[in-house]
């Protein structure tokens, strides 16, 4: 008796364990009936875009809930956490369902992802952009296009400027800037508003300086050489990046040296309570700022980041991309089609247009874009029709990732006194000499 | 019974020896041919011989972390289980609300690293700033004595209960015939408790040892390896140049590192491991 009980519960044992080993792999009819609502139907194909952009997330969720209705092609969209993306795609496109839409963030990306993009060319998607110039290309290839234009400058509350006594109007130029926030900070005490929210150097809101600042002295040097990206920078406008970045941490709401532990969150929310007039940011961020109990178009305006170089009476905002769409070229035939067909009908669509439009607040680089209510977009634009030139995002030739992080962290240790600007200087210039060695030899 | 078991011996071991074999052995074997590689996806692996090897060695990053590691490891082992042996010795002598402390003195183990990283961040970047010194992240040797103390601070109470168990399981008997020998309280400490102490103490020593040759969690947290690399320890250095770097030859930078690493680790915890075993002594 003992020992047939002894054997039952062994076998039962044994029972449970197979069926748990087996119930992740193989699919009781009951698991795989409501799978089918949600992912993979083969016959048709399936969509699993891998999404960058955190702010838009819920957007991307709605609209892939859509298309699913529409057209019955189940759609996935998984967002990465802010910073983790090249993580997050290498893990992902290792799986068996990789995502079928990825995103690259400029030549610099795609050199890494090139073997894993399918070639645009003849798609249809293709033959809905604007311009040739939103193509990624490596050599007769077409591996990405950019699905979204976005600019960035100085973001100022108009209410707080007007408070201090200036307008928009007196800014035009990098002196301008400068005595106006001088201004600001020697009467802090007395308007009890700071002229800068702070220049946070956190992982959250270090690539506000390490990237998007340092476009600038890129770009004029790019401008002087008349080259589009180089293996060695010279750093001709370090001086100028110096002068704009001084004024950044010495007219804020904090002190030079607390900078290394403030984030993203901190910054915007300083400048949404009002305690800082300027805010550099870009118009991604104009749905964080503009809403209940928040901001109102009225008091909000962009304006280019003067860094005293170049002619500074036709500067535009820094208009560009770093958002590119590639196909992944080893997901399934009809998977590809189907991903194909879905960015389609993103930049084709009412739905889709109308979604990116205004939903995300995009301004896409397609012939059948929407206006977009963004505000920063509208004022872009108005700064082109006034004839003047958009700086471009000549950040995405920056060597590596690795360039970045070292001069945020010289940028960091440099405000607050444990480093010096030669510090800031040698990881601009020697570091992208190294980088780019290292990326490319 | 021993007759049941050895004919049914297949059901009981096979799951979970085919388990180990795939979840551990075979991506370990895995992980050894991809040392020699250059990929970003591992279907689409391109042989690279010894280069990944020779960069791991040679850069210099990697190499300062490895001695930021060990100093690491010495420190705070030494710290965790000098304190944790004291406090344990305290918490044994009959208190009032030894069973408050012991808990209290335990909480700090049931929160993640992660967790406590982003809290003692805030915590000592306060302080400092308060002070007037450099934030953690900016200068290295804040940086190093920030993960020093949470590391005490979280395992101290988990080492504390190991060594709590230990000196409960020495029988009185011992104690009271040291007694009635004349042997004061520090002989007592010396020549009974602790030589009775040696399992705990080679569990501990082995725990602390390979946990702060492992330290990752708190290590991202707290310092994120600023400033410049320079408060990186071994394991977020294997995880920056993996994933924080992106080209292929990258990746097989990283898995040669996290090989050796792994070597060492083993290493390390054999070489301990022995060494303590034969100090043991036999109740």
């Amino acid at each position: 008796m003992k020992k047939v009980f002894a054997l039952l519960l062994t076998l039962s044992l044994c029972v449970g364990v197979l069926s748990a080993c087996g119930g992740s792999k193989t699919e009781t009819p009951a698991s795989s009936g409501s799978d089918q609502e949600t992912s993979a139907p083969a016959a048709t194909g399936a969509v699993y875009y891998l999404n960058f952009k955190p702010e838009q997330d819920e957007a991307w969720q709605n609209l892939a809930k859509a298309y699913t209705e529409e057209t019955g092609v189940p759609v996935t969209v998984v967002t990465a956490a802010s910073g983790t993306y090249e993580q997050t795609l290498m893990s992902e496109i290792a799986k068996s369902t990789p995502p079928t839409l990825f995103q690259v963030n400029g030549p610099v990306g795609l050199a890494n992802w090139k073997d894993y993009c399918y070639d645009l060319t003849g798609s249809d998607v293709l033959g809905q952009l604007t311009s040739d110039a939103y193509a990624l290309k490596d050599g007769d290839a077409t591996l990405g296009i950019a699905y979204v234009i976005e600019s960035y400058g100085i973001i100022v509350n108009k209410t707080l400027l007007a408070k201090a006594g200036y307008s928009v109007d007196d800014i035009k130029s990098f002196a301008n800037l400068k005595q106006v926030a001088e201004d600001i900070t020697a009467r802090k005490a007395e308007l009890g508003f700071a002229a800068f929210s702070s220049a946070g150097m956190d992982g959250s809101s270090d690539w506000r300086f390490k990237t998007h600042l340092a476009n600038l002295p890129i770009y004029f040097e790019y401008q002087d050489k008349g080259i589009g990206s180089t293996d060695a920078i010279e750093g001709t406008y370090l001086d100028n990046y110096k002068a704009i970045w001084d004024l950044y941490i010495n007219n804020s709401t904090c002190d030079p040296a607390a900078l290394s532990g403030k984030t993203g969150d901190d910054s915007r929310n300083e400048f949404l309570a009002g305690e800082a007039v300027f805010y550099q940011n870009g118009s991604w961020e104009y749905g964080n700022l503009v809403g209940d109990g928040k901001f109102t178009d009225d008091d909000l305006a962009m304006i280019p980041i003067y860094i005293g170089a170049g002619d500074e009476a036709n500067q535009g905002l820094c208009t560009g991309t770093e958002n590119y769409w590639c196909v992944n070229n080893s997901a399934k035939a009809e998977d590809i089609q189907a991903t194909l067909d879905f960015m389609n009908w993103c930049v084709t669509s009412e739905t889709g247009t109308k979604a990116m439009a205004e939903d995300m607040g995009f301004v896409i680089p397609f012939q059948a874009a929407q206006e977009s209510p963004n505000l920063f977009v509208k004022q872009d634009a108005a700064y082109t029709a006034e004839g003047k030139t958009p700086v471009s995002w000549n950040f995405t030739t920056m060597p590596s990732e690795n360039w970045k992080n070292e001069l945020g962290t010289a940028l960091t240790a440099y405000s607050a006194g444990t480093g010096d600007w030669d510090g800031v200087v040698s990881a601009f210039v020697d570091g992208w000499a190294s980088e780019y060695a290292a990326a490319n030899g | 019974m021993e007759k049941a078991i050895k004919r049914y011996w297949p059901v009981f071991v096979l799951p979970t020896f085919a388990a180990f074999l795939i979840g551990f052995v075979w991506p370990f074997l895995q992980g050894l041919y991809l040392s020699f590689c250059k990929f970003i996806t591992i279907d689409k692996a391109s042989f690279n011989g010894l280069k990944n090897y020779i960069f791991a060695l040679t850069e210099a990053d990697f190499l300062h972390s490895f001695w930021f590691t060990a100093l690491f490891t010495v420190v705070s082992t030494a710290c965790i289980n000098v304190a944790a042996l004291a406090i344990a010795l305290a918490l044994t002598r009959e208190i009032k609300g030894t069973n408050l402390f012991r808990s209290v003195f335990f909480m700090p183990n049931l929160i993640g690293g992660i967790v406590l990283g982003y809290i003692w961040n805030i915590l000592l970047n306060c302080v400092l700033t308060l002070l007037g010194k450099p934030l953690l992240s900016l200068h290295a040797p804040y940086g190093f004595i920030g993960l020093v103390i949470l590391m005490c601070w979280q395992q101290i109470g988990y080492m504390m209960i190991i060594y709590i168990a230990g000196l409960q399981s020495i029988p009185n008997d011992y104690l009271e015939a040291a007694r009635i020998d004349g042997a004061n309280e520090r002989q007592i400490l010396w020549k009974v408790k602790l030589p009775n102490l040696m399992p705990s103490i080679t569990i501990c020593l082995f725990l602390s040892l390979t946990n702060g040759f492992k330290l990752f969690d708190q290590n991202l947290a707290l310092t994120g390896g600023d400033p410049a690399h320079k408060t990186e320890m071994l394991a977020l250095n294997i995880y920056q140049t993996f994933y924080g770097r992106s080209g292929p030859q990258w990746k097989g930078y990283g898995q040669a590192k996290a090989v050796l690493f792994c070597i060492l680790v083993v290493v390390i915890g054999l070489v301990q491991l022995k060494a303590t075993r034969s100090k043991e002594v036999q109740q």
